[in-house]
């Protein structure tokens, strides 16, 4: 990897080891947060292609370029690798630790080699997913859920593709308690919960539910592994077992999990609005007391996945009516986030154009939730390309959106070089474009009634999903742009100096790139994390 | 009341709620970001951190508006779940990958067909895995799971005929499992439901096997062309000698009479090499309509 511009290297230059054993055995968390970013970036565009190959099979009714066999299996791998490994690490594993330990004033994160550990853990059960697609029966072709009975009959390679997301849950599970025990030992003096950025506060609030939530899926996975292997008959109804119970364990795990997914992103754009309207975040209290709120009530709005499973009516009341709950503090997060803007002075650079994007595709993902959370309405939308939408605008549009603005907000700070302005504009400008013509379509081809995981449809689909096919291609023309300019710049761009967006936060008042010990002395934090007065010029 | 009337005002009342707080908030942040862009303001006019009183108006609003959803939510759903009485009753049969229906006299059919403007009930049953049935125009979908007795309700407002989708994905042939729901005037309706049986009650008349293999959804899976699908194809099968694994040991046998009829009553017991053992028991098949199969099988050219 080439060194970054200025005349200290930082945290590249000053290590024991050297060479590939200087990053894979590094304990440093600015170390292992690159790892992370280029292991989910990595597999971001595997992810991406592979959802383009569904895009270009849907471009018209019947087969265009895969049989209903491969196009199950892939589906089923976009899922599985872009919720795995991409989304669930993405901004937790890669900025949290990149960020996190010096936003807190800390040297390093509490447990450096657990760290380091569940980078291992990570990339273990990566290459158990991927042995998985290679080996026995082919890949799985369940979908990313894994219901039952179905992913305890098919003959593709189930058993090991489950037991893969089983270790990478632990990897998850080992990130979540060292980040809540940094944050709770580890802050510098003068650094009082009030005073938490709120990108801390938010993966605060996402290491507690990847603490709690996640077991739930590995216990599950592995019940679902006996299920195939010995045949314990736990889902099958003509021995007594129950298919609605694995959903409702599934599900126990997997919807908090879009809180581990969205928390975070939700963090990253409390950081970027201030900065680029260079005024206070409106509400400080009300967004970190939200993300806790959203990750506790978040763990008991599972069942609206089940409506039309044939769970109780009782149980879909008391579901609705939580769902709808969860609704108000993002809701709340939206308000404050718009409310910033007033009578700032907004710079319209890359990552607040993100930022400000964030907002609105979460909204109108946040917004579609409630035609989902609504008994009635769900019905008709569930399983359906509504869903498919609905979800990509709140876990691409929310999430990827926010990750692309971490790249260009964060990356400069650790590389010393920075992106060229106006290529990231065109980049953002074809993917929110891009996406919307994609993902809009699909709601609406949902509430005309095209179910989802369909390889084929009927003639009455086929115009709206050439429409979204045109949309992915734009959507990914911009991707290759923003990744080229991005990757460019960090390596041979523009070379910045310690504050370069006149940030508040500690990882600003720090030299870029930061030293392998952060801080020379430690710091005694006197101001809040959205306090410009003091800040410097960009 | 039609499920229609029951559901589309509810989509009406959230989608538009939904535009209008879309509208807001994609206005304010336009205008705040024209009137406060940094070419204009180059410095912040205001450092205020919060507002309580904003706060609690923006978590006042969006609870009412949020239980109202809620409430129109359940109450629509509600008029989903209470079955008209005297709908009539339907029996539909969900397996890898076809639908079956049969109504209270014994007649079955591959198409749903209802009368107009009567209030229909269908009693959800899986073979296998987990289908959904679901008809877009009617705004109705519930899960057919193994081991569980769901039920669906649906009255057709008019005449005609109307996409049924599986909706829950059940592998490779999901998206073909795929029907109509044929909506037709009540006599009609009456007229055909008896047609048939009595035809076949007076005459005794012989089974056709290609009408079962079609009603059963075989050829779902069973091409007739010779291209493979999740089972072997017809065509030509018959008299070959396939190579079979039964009980674990690999052998070959000769497609016959018996092992036709084994595979069809039996399937999982000696599975075509490179075939999942995937195909469902069929128990409702009379000796008769499997003799009519496999004769008809014979005949696959």
């Amino acid at each position: 990897m080439s060194l970054p511009a200025t005349s200290s290297d930082g945290f590249w230059s000053d290590t024991g080891k050297t060479g590939i054993a200087s990053w894979i055995f590094s304990t440093d968390h600015k170390r292992i947060g690159l790892l992370y970013l280029y292991s989910v970036l990595g597999f971001f565009l595997v992810g991406v292609l592979l959802g383009v190959l569904l895009r270009l099979e849907l471009m018209a009714p019947g087969r265009t370029i895969m049989g209903p066999q491969t196009y199950n299996a892939t589906f089923t791998v976009h899922g599985v690798v872009m919720i795995f490994l991409f989304i669930i690490p993405s901004i937790p594993a890669s900025f949290g630790n990149l960020v996190m330990p010096i936003q807190i004033g800390a040297r390093d994160v509490a447990f450096p080699r657990l760290n380091l550990f569940s980078w291992w853990l990570y990339v273990i059960g990566a290459v158990i997913v991927l042995t998985a697609l290679f080996t026995g029966g082919g890949p799985p072709d369940t979908g990313w859920t894994f219901y039952v009975p179905f992913s305890a009959k098919t003959g593709t390679n189930v058993s090991l593709a489950v037991l893969g997301v089983f270790v990478l849950g632990f990897s998850s599970i080992l990130t979540g308690i060292n980040f809540v025990t940094t944050i709770h030992r580890l802050r510098a003096e003068g650094m009082t919960w009030g005073r938490l950025p709120l990108f801390v506060w938010s993966l605060y609030a996402t290491a507690w539910v990847q603490i709690l939530a996640t077991p739930i899926i590995a216990i599950t996975l592995v019940l679902v592994f006996v299920e195939r292997v010995v045949g314990t008959g736990l889902f099958d109804p003509s021995r007594g077992g129950d298919p609605i119970m694995f959903q409702h364990l599934f599900w126990i795990y997997s919807h908090p999990a879009v809180y581990i997914m969205i928390l975070p992103a939700m963090g990253v754009i409390s950081e970027i609005i201030p900065v680029f309207s260079r005024k206070p975040i409106f509400g400080y209290k009300m967004i970190a007391f939200s993300s806790l709120a959203i990750a506790a009530a978040g763990s008991v709005v599972w069942g609206h996945h089940m409506y039309t499973s044939g769970m109780s009516d009782t149980a879909i009341l008391v579901f609705s009516f939580l769902t709808f709950i969860v609704a108000i503090p993002s809701a709340i997060k939206v308000f404050n986030w718009v409310s910033t803007l007033y009578k700032g002075s907004i710079s319209l650079e890359a990552p607040m154009l993100f930022a400000l994007s964030f907002v609105l595709l979460f909204s109108i993902g946040g917004l579609s939730g409630l035609v989902l959370g609504a008994a009635a309405t769900d019905i008709h939308v569930h399983d359906t390309h509504f869903v498919v939408g609905h979800f990509h605008y709140v876990m691409f549009g929310g999430t990827g959106f926010a990750f692309f603005g971490a790249l260009h907000y964060w990356l400069p700070k650790f590389y010393g070089r920075r992106y060229a302005e106006k290529p990231a504009l065109v980049a953002w400008a074809l993917m929110f474009v891009g996406f919307n013509i994609m993902y809009f379509t699909m709601q609406v081809l949902g509430i005309r009634g095209m179910p989802r995981r369909y390889y084929d449809y009927l003639p009455e689909f086929a115009r709206l999903n050439l429409v979204a096919t045109i949309g992915s291609w734009i959507l990914v023309l911009g991707l290759i742009i923003l990744l080229v300019n991005l990757f460019r710049g960090l390596f041979r761009g523009e070379a910045v100096g310690a504050n370069p967006w006149g940030g508040a936060t500690l990882e600003w008042s720090i030299p870029t790139p930061p030293p392998t010990e952060n801080f020379e002395e430690d710091p005694v934090v006197t101001h809040g994390p959205y306090d410009f007065k003091g800040a410097g010029k960009p | 009341m039609t499920t229609n009337q029951a559901i589309d005002p509810v989509f009406v009342f959230i989608l538009g709620a939904c535009l209008v707080l879309l509208i807001g908030i994609t206005a304010a942040m336009i205008t705040f970001v024209i009137r406060y862009r940094r070419s204009r303001a180059p410095e912040p006019t205001s450092q205020v951190e919060g507002s309580f009183w904003l706060e609690i108006v923006w978590t006042a609003l969006p609870t009412v508006l949020v239980l109202v959803m809620f409430y129109y939510g359940w109450s629509g759903y509600l008029a989903l779940r209470r079955v008209p009485p005297g709908a009539l009753k339907v029996n539909a049969t969900a397996r890898m990958w076809s639908w079956n229906f049969r109504y209270e006299n014994g007649k079955s059919s591959n198409k749903l067909m209802v009368p107009v403007g009567k209030p229909v009930v269908v009693l959800l049953e899986s073979q296998d895995v987990i289908h959904g049935f679901y008809v877009p125009a009617f705004r109705v979908k519930r899960d057919v799971v193994p081991g569980m007795k769901n039920h669906v309700w649906f009255m057709a407002p008019k005449a005609g005929s109307f996409d049924l989708f599986c909706s829950q994905y059940c592998g490779k042939g999901h998206s073909a499992m795929i029907t109509t729901i044929e909506a037709v005037p009540e006599a009609q309706f009456n007229h055909w439901l008896n047609e048939e049986k009595e035809e076949g009650k007076e005459k005794g008349h012989k089974l056709d096997g290609a009408k079962i293999a079609q009603e059963k959804g075989c050829l779902g899976c069973h091409s007739l062309d010779g291209t493979t699908g999740a089972g072997p194809s017809f065509k030509g099968i018959y008299g070959t000698k396939v190579k079979v694994t039964r009980d674990g040991k690999p052998m070959t046998v000769t497609v016959d009479d018996a092992y036709l009829r084994e595979s069809i009553t039996a399937p999982g017991a000696a599975i075509v090499d490179g075939f999942q053992p995937i195909m469902p028991t069929f128990g409702d098949l009379t000796p008769d309509e499997v003799g009519a199969l496999v004769e008809y099988i014979e005949h696959v050219k």
